[in-house]
């Protein structure tokens, strides 16, 4: 690690007046830390932001609002989730380990970084951590990498499970900062690399991610996060898909559809979700649904096998929800 | 986006020193600590409280797992200055009275380790999992201890012991 100074602001006006280029806000640490261990991020001052009052889980305007500093765990099981979103909960429970989820907040979750293998090693290139230097997962190790939204500047692949569930939701993330205050959908707070693939959101210099706005989503109520990866705990999705319907006489009246471990960003399925309003709720009706899944899919030398995944396993979300 | 501050944080020219009140298994300690001191190197090189075990020293195998104000906590990606002023429990701190604390006793009672080098790590999850009511069955259990790896392979006697605990501490009726 690289020498760095110190400071616990205790408001966020504290906060954002303390914030110089250089600085880095540390909130759970389970990203900032190990990736400073490594020198991929350097920050020469780091201001821990766990005492700002960005907290809370509470009821508003019909949905839910979750503060940035509340942990993954917490969230996961309170009664305002589990019932409401349990698709959420899913994605939480099925995030990490539960020491990860025990102190990485909501905020931070939605800022991690790739895991990208040639991302976390500064001895190697990547256009994500020094522009222009080049990208060598489109010839090397990219087993787990994106399949979807890539560039051939970057293939990374976006990490959380959580974000694949908020964006099925239509959830916003609020942002604080210099400016003010102001409210971006989840779906468009995250960038695809193009040739940019340092810039990854849409997160002013200094900003802060102050929380969570669930709307109400009443087919979330009938809901599932799908995770398939190579071990049954612990371990990033080789593909995930976060689904909820609402259902009325065997028939689909509304689905929402979005897919992990697939995206350079969280990706919604609009042309599935389509497909399946109006269908019945019966395997022949998924299995033609996804067939467009993958459409526009650019599979990569090690992941050839993302697209047909990424249909079953939505496929397999559906009829846990069917069951 | 422009940044409307005027300067970048200086360049630092050496380490940096930091006041830390650590609070460590009911004791207060004062100590100046390097800004960069991880929780796991604090307890074990300034606190001498070396049961907390340093595997992989990046947040992948559990075995630094302590617990702070009852959370689990990977200690070695924990800045020693962040957790000033809050509780910390380490494996030390399990134990009462000369006494093992349940899930201790499991784990040498269901043959829970080979070599020992993840126990302590396993015990902090095993304890807070207990506690959290995630005890109620094997999947659960074994889910919530999967940030513990064991290289030995004692899992399913680590499963019995967590099961063992949670009755026991169950008919104690008590989550210590």
């Amino acid at each position: 690690m690289k020498p760095f100074t110190l400071t616990a602001p205790l408001d966020v006006p504290e906060a954002l007046d303390q914030f110089r280029a250089g600085s880095a806000y540390l909130a759970g640490g389970t990203t900032l830390v190990d990736l400073m261990k490594l020198e991929v991020l350097t920050p020469g001052n780091v201001l821990d932001i766990s005492l700002l009052p960005l907290r809370g889980i509470r009821p508003r305007d019909g949905g839910v609002y979750i503060g940035a500093l509340e942990r993954m765990s917490d969230v996961a099981e309170h009664e305002l989730i589990t019932a409401a979103y349990p698709v959420l909960s899913q994605a939480l429970a099925a995030s990490a380990s539960p020491q990860l989820r025990d102190m990485a907040t909501i905020g931070g979750n939605l800022l991690q970084r790739t895991r990208c293998g040639y991302f976390r090693d500064p001895a190697v290139a990547c256009n994500k951590r020094v522009p222009g230097s080049g990208c060598p997962a489109i010839e090397g190790a990219n087993r787990m990498h994106a399949i979807l939204g890539t560039s051939d500047a970057c293939v990374a692949t976006h990490p959380s499970d959580l974000a694949v569930a908020l964006v099925a939701l239509d959830a916003s993330v609020e942002l604080t900062g210099d400016g003010g205050h102001r409210r971006v959908p989840l779906a468009g707070f995250y960038r695809v690399p193009g040739t940019e693939p340092h810039l990854e959101t849409e997160l002013r210099p200094g900003e802060l991610v102050a929380g969570v706005a669930l709307p109400a989503v009443p087919a979330a109520r009938r809901s599932v996060y799908i995770k398939v990866r190579d071990r049954q705990s612990y371990e990033f999705a080789l593909t995930s898909a976060a689904v909820a319907v609402a259902v009325s006489d065997g028939i689909i009246t509304e689905a929402r559809v979005a897919a992990g471990g697939v995206g350079t960003r969280p990706w919604r399925l609009p042309a599935v979700e389509q497909a399946l309003a109006g269908a019945p709720m019966r395997q022949e009706a998924f299995e033609a649904a996804v067939a467009h899944a993958a459409d526009g899919a650019r599979p990569l030398s090690q992941n050839a096998f993302k697209p047909a995944l990424l249909r079953r396993t939505i496929i397999r979300a559906l009829m846990t929800l069917a069951a | 986006m422009e940044d409307t501050h005027d300067a970048a944080v200086a360049t630092l020219a050496g380490p940096v020193t930091v006041e830390v009140e650590l609070r460590v298994n009911g004791q207060v300690r004062r100590l100046q600590l390097d800004s960069r001191a991880t929780l796991l190197d604090t307890l074990r090189e300034r606190l001498g409280l070396t049961g907390t075990k340093k595997g992989c020293d990046r947040g992948q195998c559990g075995a630094c797992t302590v617990h702070v104000d009852g959370r689990l906590a990977l200690s070695c990606l924990t800045l020693a200055a962040r957790v000033s002023g809050q509780t910390v429990t380490t494996i030390e701190g399990l134990a009462e009275d000369g006494q093992l604390h349940p899930v201790q006793q499991a784990l040498l009672d269901q043959d829970g380790l080979q070599c020992g080098f993840c126990t302590p790590g396993q015990a902090m999850a095993a304890t807070r999992l207990i506690a959290a009511g995630h005890a109620g069955s094997d999947e659960k259990i074994r889910d919530h201890m999967s940030g513990n790896l064991c290289r030995c392979g004692a899992y399913p006697n680590i499963v019995a012991a967590v099961k063992a605990a949670a009755a026991e501490l169950d008919a104690e009726g008590q989550t210590r």
